[in-house]
């Protein structure tokens, strides 16, 4: 029993000493990526390269998504509004919820898993093939090259993205509410004007910049540090995946407490 | 141009160079030879700065690379080029943009100038026609060809070539073999080759090092290694399956792993 718990507790230590291993690693890499932030900064277009990649490419299961969960925001804010025969406050609900929570949560996730999975995939591959190796010795310093463009680009297009998924949300809600349910057009809008105040968009562009630095930080530490085999970078791309959205929702509830 | 003075280097507590001394000198072509894992590709990367070694210095002209500042290093490194093993050409770019890339990061000169150096350097490899095309298009024999390309595009003082011959056909070998020589006398550039191509080797080299368990084992001109009295030299250079370095991986004896029915 005694040996039993001093194994887990073992174990417990050295799960402990990963994770700090693991947290240092990181804070290491951001320092290198912000010492050659000017690299990128005097070369815009690698960034902008980037957004058209992480965010213009991204747009389509983006709007897609907005559009349906939008819908569904509709249908059961309906059903939940019209139980207290409140069906006019739809609008207000649906942009409160999209704006605060489910855009900038739903948009990170969807996120790490078009644009972030790519981001890795790609820097792992580089690194697998020994492209970042041959920037190294060409002198080009591929953090400045390779990584900071792609890092800026997401956390460019992460905000972008939000706007966006909240946009088509909105209109997924009130064609639900109010071509299909029957809630009266001005209501629909009014109650939004209403209720919605500037500190809710606030809140949830903070959310969506958080989101965009964590999920892109994420994505680019994976690529760049995976194994250089095929099997290391298809880990390095299941991880970006499952630390992002977990991380994404850990900062979300912290950011949530912080603000209300 | 390179000199190794009791160079120690290990991996996961593995020693790959214990006490390693060397020196390249100034125009000359020098090889490394040795069996696969004995960390031919581990010294390129010791001389280019990308690790550091754990004992000994490293000087490359006179500067000694693990304590020179990340600035001193990339200058350093724009007087060197390198081929790599896999040529880790630029998938992104074409083959005009993978050579022309050194050039726009290092260089100011104006787009036709970068066109014709870029041009050029394609010809003398044989692969101006190929200017357009994608990496994914190319042969490995012509994708080592680029990258030996773009490792000569800015005219460095050093090359250093990671198995150039490996996975090669023979025209292909042919070629690389002629533009690293051709390099030399030509250019005048000093040339490290990291081989186990025995035979290309010694059609090229001035001078050569066997390495083998972390230490050099052998040197002198590929005439010198081939008349060599040491067991270990004579089986690398007429690659003998068993003798020194021996046919069988460690393992339990034979007969008493087979018949323990795997227990």
């Amino acid at each position: 029993m005694a040996a039993r718990s001093r194994g887990t507790l073992r174990q417990v230590v050295r799960r402990l000493g990963d994770g700090v291993r693991k947290l240092g690693a990181v804070m290491y890499f951001l320092a290198g990526m912000l010492r050659a932030m000017p690299y990128a900064v005097r070369r815009p277009a690698l960034v902008w390269r980037q957004v058209h990649n992480a965010g213009v490419l991204s747009l389509v299961i983006i709007m897609t998504s907005g559009f349906f969960v939008g819908m569904v925001i509709g249908l059961q804010g309906y059903d939940a509004f019209s139980r207290l025969r409140q069906e006019d406050l739809l609008g207000a609900g649906a942009a409160l919820t999209l704006l605060k929570e489910l855009g900038p949560v739903v948009t990170a996730l969807l996120f790490a898993g078009r644009a972030g999975t790519a981001l890795t995939a790609e820097i792992g591959l580089m690194r697998a093939t020994d492209q970042l190796s041959a920037m190294e010795v060409m002198a080009i310093d591929p953090m400045g090259r390779i990584a900071v463009p792609r890092f800026l680009g997401g956390v460019v297009s992460v905000p972008l993205l939000t706007a966006v998924f909240n946009s088509v949300g909105i209109l997924g809600a009130y064609f639900v509410g109010v071509q299909l349910m029957g809630v009266d057009n001005g209501a629909f809008w009014s109650q939004m004007q209403e209720y919605v105040e500037t500190g809710d968009v606030w809140e949830g562009v903070l959310k969506s910049i958080v989101f965009g630095i964590t999920a892109s930080l994420v994505a680019v530490f994976e690529g760049y540090t995976s194994e250089r085999t095929a099997e290391g970078v298809g880990l390095a791309t299941t991880r970006t995946v499952v630390v992002t959205s977990v991380l994404v929702l850990i900062l979300d509830y912290m950011i949530t407490a912080f603000l209300l | 141009m390179i000199e190794v003075d009791g160079l120690r280097y290990s991996i996961a507590g593995r020693m790959i160079f214990d006490g390693l001394s060397l020196r390249v000198p100034r125009g000359k072509i020098t090889a490394f030879m040795g069996p696969s894992g004995t960390g031919k590709t581990t010294l390129l990367r010791l001389i280019t700065g990308q690790i550091r070694p754990a004992a000994g210095r490293i000087l490359v002209d006179g500067q000694e690379v693990a304590t020179l500042t990340r600035p001193a290093l990339f200058a350093l490194r724009r007087r060197m080029g390198m081929l790599f093993q896999n040529s880790a050409l630029l998938t992104d770019y074409t083959v005009f943009e993978n050579v022309a890339f050194p050039l726009r990061e290092h260089t100011r000169l104006p787009e036709r100038l970068v066109r014709t150096v870029v041009l050029t350097k394609l010809h003398t490899v044989g692969l101006r026609g190929a200017a357009r095309l994608m990496p994914s298009e190319l042969s490995g024999g012509m994708a080592r060809r680029v990258a030996l390309a773009r490792a000569m595009v800015l005219d460095p003082d050093l090359l250093l070539y990671d198995e150039p011959f490996s996975g090669l056909d023979p025209i292909s070998m042919g070629m690389v073999l002629r533009l690293i020589r051709a390099n030399n006398d030509v250019l005048g550039v000093t040339s490290v080759v990291v081989s186990h191509d025995v035979e290309e080797i010694s059609r090229i080299a001035d001078y050569c090092y066997v390495v083998s368990g972390g230490k050099i084992i052998g040197a002198g001109t590929p005439v010198e290694l081939q008349q060599s009295d040491s067991p270990l030299v004579r089986q690398f250079m007429s690659g003998e399956a068993d003798g020194p370095v021996p046919f069988h991986y460690p393992a339990r004896p034979y007969r008493e792993e087979l018949l323990d029915g795997g227990a």
